[in-house]
């Protein structure tokens, strides 16, 4: 299965991602901001990082980037995107998902292991999951605070389209404590937290067992994986 | 632009130079002492072109020639034997050493001090101090992997304090983040000494194979010399000259203009796109532009071939074009990079630098000539021989003087000041100390930097060491360090700064690593106050001679004087950063203990070593005495047993016992997994001949505590006999009790400990 990684002028955790998906049993497929061509992928990454520096609004210009234009519209037709951090913003920005992120609450970039409950596990991203797992990821954004209307944080809430919720910290002020979303058809996810930092023991969150051996993030390549055979 | 092309513009030609070799020129203002006036002169046999005043004056400054420090720092390259050289790929004197680490890789590290303009303006003056390090580390030809930043500022509850630490946490992790680099450590210290001098020193670490090592050489006549990256424009200007080598006024920060504005987003680009540049061959020689801007990088290159350049400066790219061509010379706006390109690759240059949409020109080439020659439009405003600018600049031999103070300093010791009457005093200077600023938590400023981004974090604070992979096949890694004890450099600088490259061998050590190189940045008051320079003169012969019994080399570094106001030195705080190498990161060591049951045990002895500590500074308000002891073949013992015992799988925590003691260690390693421990300090006491006072909080050198599982019991302790390491059960890991039980002294609840240790900072900023 060939996963497809954009890589925009300023993306920061192409390659993590890349490596993410090949520690998963998949096939990383590198592909350019400025190339319409997403080369067949079976699935797209929108990986983390400050995208043309996030000098307009984080993610406001990658939406507008060839390849973007591309992954809208084959999203619309069922491909899985997963946008992580600044690919959550661009998902946002391009209005593949509702809402929108806003600088944290308290004003500073935080880079912590957080705690997260999985609320929906019917996405192509989190099928592999127990509904309500709880599971730690690293998070590390400036601008990462969820806001939405009244309506649509209703709608999210009624549809179960909230994915993912921070646990015993809100860590930058987001709505209902939303750390992550699907569409309605459920191929498209975006979060804020960082599952490709947590894929390799040794690499990533403490756990009781032992140090950075956390691996839930894994989980997130593997559903996609299992959802692309299955599909 | 209607003009004749042939008209004169008015700047300052060479012919002017010879026609009018009388003219006024503001030498002094741009921070040069008449004799080297004078001295420039005498090179060009006429008075210089405003240009070239411009280019001598800032590669003359203290920050570019390092003419107060050359004549010490040459005993770093001294004082080496062939055997500490031979993983030594390039030493001092490029923009950064280079270590060979095995399996083909090499990694290459500095640290680089911005303190002056993080003083006037901290968020831009830590961003840029952060980019400007990553540049030196990427001209070599390395994919920079991590930083680290140490930090001192002044009195934490000084409202000025908040106002510096803010903007310096804010800049690192405004610039750090936004550039894809993981921070992994570094140092923050507390101390009004530094109230109108803090100190920010930026580090950074890359890492190549050994082809693609790059130097900063023109050789070859005809290249192009191009200039890529960010426009020019009018920041930073005379930065070097006007503001890191003079002494702050007691008026406060006034200089603001020359402070350079960062662009972490310009920087990322230009890293990737050089890196393509690099792998494509299309590169001859490359340096970055920091300090001296294009003065420097041109007059470098040219000087590092031994040949000269032809420049057209009216082909640089500017941001603002009224500037002039002397503000052009000497602007140090960040994010650019010059590269020697030969001809038949300039394809290939151009089109991997339009990939990344980074702006380039081509400026001129090199000529087989022992100038540079610099034109603006038709005339020409330099001609000098580039070595001249580059490499020959004065050289000092300042006055020396044994401070006035010292003796009374070192008399003036500890033994006086009141020591823990009984148990329950002990245990609440132990709280008091845990939550003074110094020894507090310090997630308020490491949870504002990325440690996670590129996947290769094996180990980062709150560890005693950084370690990075370097090789996802085979697990290589290295593990980073830095340490400077100011109040101990203060008090003896030869030994306070052979204590900071011990600290951070330890550190190192700890990790699991085997250390292997050097880096400093020697952060020091006025070199024009013999008194400072005795301090200079003292730790570099320190440092030198404790680098030689060690075996390890220094590879770079950098200095800054002038770290004073008004008449009030910093403490001397030499900054070392010592680097190891890991065979396989998947063996490393974190601080503190998880599993339950695991003996704890204490390495090294206790002796009663309580001046110029964190009890007697923070408890006391005292510093006066004699630093603690350093003894490097204990060091060295200590560190080859770690490895050795690393190697073989059987330790599972280990932690270096430094500022706070043994009391404090404790604390940290029962504090990094919430697992607590029981203690006990009488045996301790009893073999050292301590009180428990000295067994808490001394600072006895060559200490590390360790757990290790009872099932490799025998063979740890057999290790320790086997090199001589002096060796104590002082505990037990316990992870059902919630607490650090020092039997007979207090049971601290971890919940306790924690409440006292993490509000601090938060409390503070």
């Amino acid at each position: 299965m060939r996963i497809g990684v954009i890589t925009y002028p300023g993306t920061l955790d192409d390659r993590d991602a890349q490596r993410a998906i090949r520690l998963a049993g998949g096939t990383p497929v590198p592909l350019w901001h400025a190339d319409d061509d997403l080369k067949k992928v079976d699935a797209v990454v929108l990986p983390g990082g400050f995208s043309y520096g996030d000098y307009l609004r984080c993610g406001a210009i990658a939406a507008k980037a060839p390849a973007t234009k591309e992954v809208i519209k084959k999203a619309q037709q069922g491909l899985p995107v997963l946008g992580i951090c600044n690919g959550f913003q661009v998902l946002v920005e391009s209005h593949l998902l509702p809402g929108g992120l806003i600088r944290n609450e308290h004003q500073h970039f935080i880079c912590r292991d957080q705690k997260l409950r999985v609320e929906n596990n019917q996405t192509a991203w989190t099928n592999l999951f127990e509904k309500d797992e709880e599971i730690i990821i690293p998070l590390k954004n400036g601008e990462g605070g969820y806001i939405a209307t009244d309506d649509t944080i209703k709608m999210l809430e009624e549809e179960n389209r909230v994915v993912f919720r921070y646990l015993e910290l809100n860590p930058n002020g987001s709505m209902n404590d939303i750390a992550g979303l699907t569409n309605e058809r459920g191929n498209v996810v975006g979060l804020m937290p960082h599952p490709e930092h947590a894929v390799e023991p040794g690499f990533g969150p403490d756990t009781a067992v032992a140090t950075r051996s956390g691996i839930d993030g894994l989980k997130f390549f593997q559903s996609a994986l299992k959802a692309l055979v299955n599909s | 632009m209607f003009k004749n092309k042939n008209q004169p513009s008015g700047v300052d030609t060479v012919e002017n130079a010879k026609s009018e070799p009388d003219k006024d020129q503001p030498w002094k203002e741009l921070g040069l002492k008449q004799d080297e006036y004078e001295s420039i002169k005498e090179i060009l046999n006429r008075r210089p072109t405003s240009s070239e005043l411009a280019m001598y004056s800032v590669m003359w400054s203290e920050h570019c020639s390092y003419k107060s420090s050359k004549i010490y720092l040459r005993q770093f390259g001294e004082k080496v034997t062939p055997d500490m050289k031979k993983h030594l790929m390039v030493g001092m004197g490029e923009n950064a050493g280079v270590v060979d680490i095995g399996e083909g890789l090499a990694v290459t590290f500095k640290v680089e001090s911005h303190n002056h303009p993080s003083y006037i303006e901290p968020f831009q003056g830590a961003a840029t101090g952060v980019g400007g390090i990553v540049r030196d580390i990427l001209s070599m030809g390395a994919r920079p992997v991590a930083v680290m930043d140490q930090l001192r500022f002044g009195a934490p509850q000084d409202p000025d304090t908040a106002r510096v630490v803010h903007g310096v946490v804010d800049g690192i992790s405004f610039y750090g983040n936004c550039l894809g680099l993981p921070n992994i450590g570094g140092e923050t210290v507390f101390d009004k000494v530094y109230q109108g001098n803090p100190l920010v020193n930026a580090l950074s670490i890359g890492a190549l194979k050994h082809e693609d090592l790059q130097l900063a050489k023109a050789t070859n006549p005809g290249d192009l010399v191009i200039l890529f990256g960010a426009r020019t424009g009018a920041d930073g200007i005379g930065g070097v000259s006007v503001l890191a080598s003079e002494t702050f006024g007691d008026e406060g920060p006034t200089k603001r203009p020359a402070v350079q504005v960062g662009d972490p987003f310009a920087e990322k680009v230009l890293i990737e796109c050089c890196l393509e540049l690099f792998h494509a061959g299309v590169v001859a020689g490359i340096q970055d532009l920091g300090g001296a801007g294009i003065s420097c990088a041109t007059s470098e290159l040219a000087s590092n071939g031994g040949k000269g350049m032809k420049i057209q400066l009216k082909n640089v790219l500017l941001r603002d074009e009224s500037l002039t061509p002397e503000e052009i010379l000497m602007s140090e706006s960040q994010e650019r990079m010059c590269a020697v390109v030969p001809k038949k690759k300039l394809k290939d240059f151009e089109k991997i630098v339009n990939k990344w949409e980074v702006e380039y020109s081509v400026l001129g080439e090199v000529v087989d000539e022992d100038r540079l020659y610099i034109d603006w439009g038709h005339e020409e405003i330099v001609n000098v021989p580039p070595r001249t600018v580059a490499h020959d600049g004065p050289v000092y031999d300042r006055p020396v003087e044994y401070p006035k103070y010292q003796d009374a300093l070192n008399a003036d010791s500890s033994s006086k000041l009141k020591r823990a009457e009984n148990e329950t005093e002990a245990a609440a200077q132990l709280m008091e100390l845990i939550s003074s600023p110094n020894h507090a938590d310090k997630s308020w400023i490491t949870n504002q930097y990325d440690k996670y981004v590129m996947g290769n974090t094996a180990l980062a604070m709150p560890d005693d060491g950084g370690m990075i992979r370097i090789s996802e096949e085979t697990g290589l890694g290295v593990a980073l360090a830095t340490d400077a004890n100011g109040k101990y450099c203060y008090l003896d600088p030869y030994v306070g700064a052979r204590q900071a490259l011990a600290e951070s061998y330890r550190n190192v050590a700890v990790t699991g690593a085997a250390p292997r190189a050097v880096t400093n940045c020697l952060n020091f008051g006025s070199p024009e106050n013999p008194e400072v320079m005795w301090q200079f003169k003292q730790a570099t012969a320190g440092l030198a001679d404790a680098c030689q019994e060690l075996g390890i080399p220094v590879t770079g570094g950098n200095v800054s004087f002038y770290n004073q106001t008004g008449e009030t030195a910093i403490y001397p705080t030499p900054v070392v950063g010592v680097l190891g190498v890991i065979d396989d990161v998947a063996r490393r060591v974190p601080s503190g203990w998880q599993d339950d049951g695991n003996n704890i045990y204490l390495l090294g002895t206790t002796y009663d070593e309580l001046d110029g500590s964190a009890w007697a500074k923070d408890l006391h308000n005292h510093l006066g005495g004699r630093p603690p002891n350093v003894d490097l073949q204990k060091e060295k013992e200590l560190a080859s047993l770690l490895y050795g015992a690393t190697q073989q799988g059987i330790i599972e925590a280990a932690h270096d016992v430094s500022e706070g003691g043994l009391g404090i260690a404790i604390l940290e390693a029962s504090l990094r997994f919430n697992v607590g421990a029981r203690i006990w300090l009488t045996e301790l006491m009893e073999r050292d001949g301590v009180d428990l006072t000295a067994a808490l909080f001394s600072e006895s050198q060559s200490r590390v505590i360790v757990s290790v599982g009872r099932e490799d019991d025998v063979k740890f302790q057999a290790l320790c006999e086997a090199r001589d390491v002096p060796v104590l059960r002082i505990g037990v890991t316990d992870k059902e009790n919630q607490a650090v039980d020092i039997q007979g002294v207090a049971k601290l609840e971890l919940e306790a400990i924690r409440g006292a240790w993490a509000g601090v900072l938060p409390g503070l900023y």
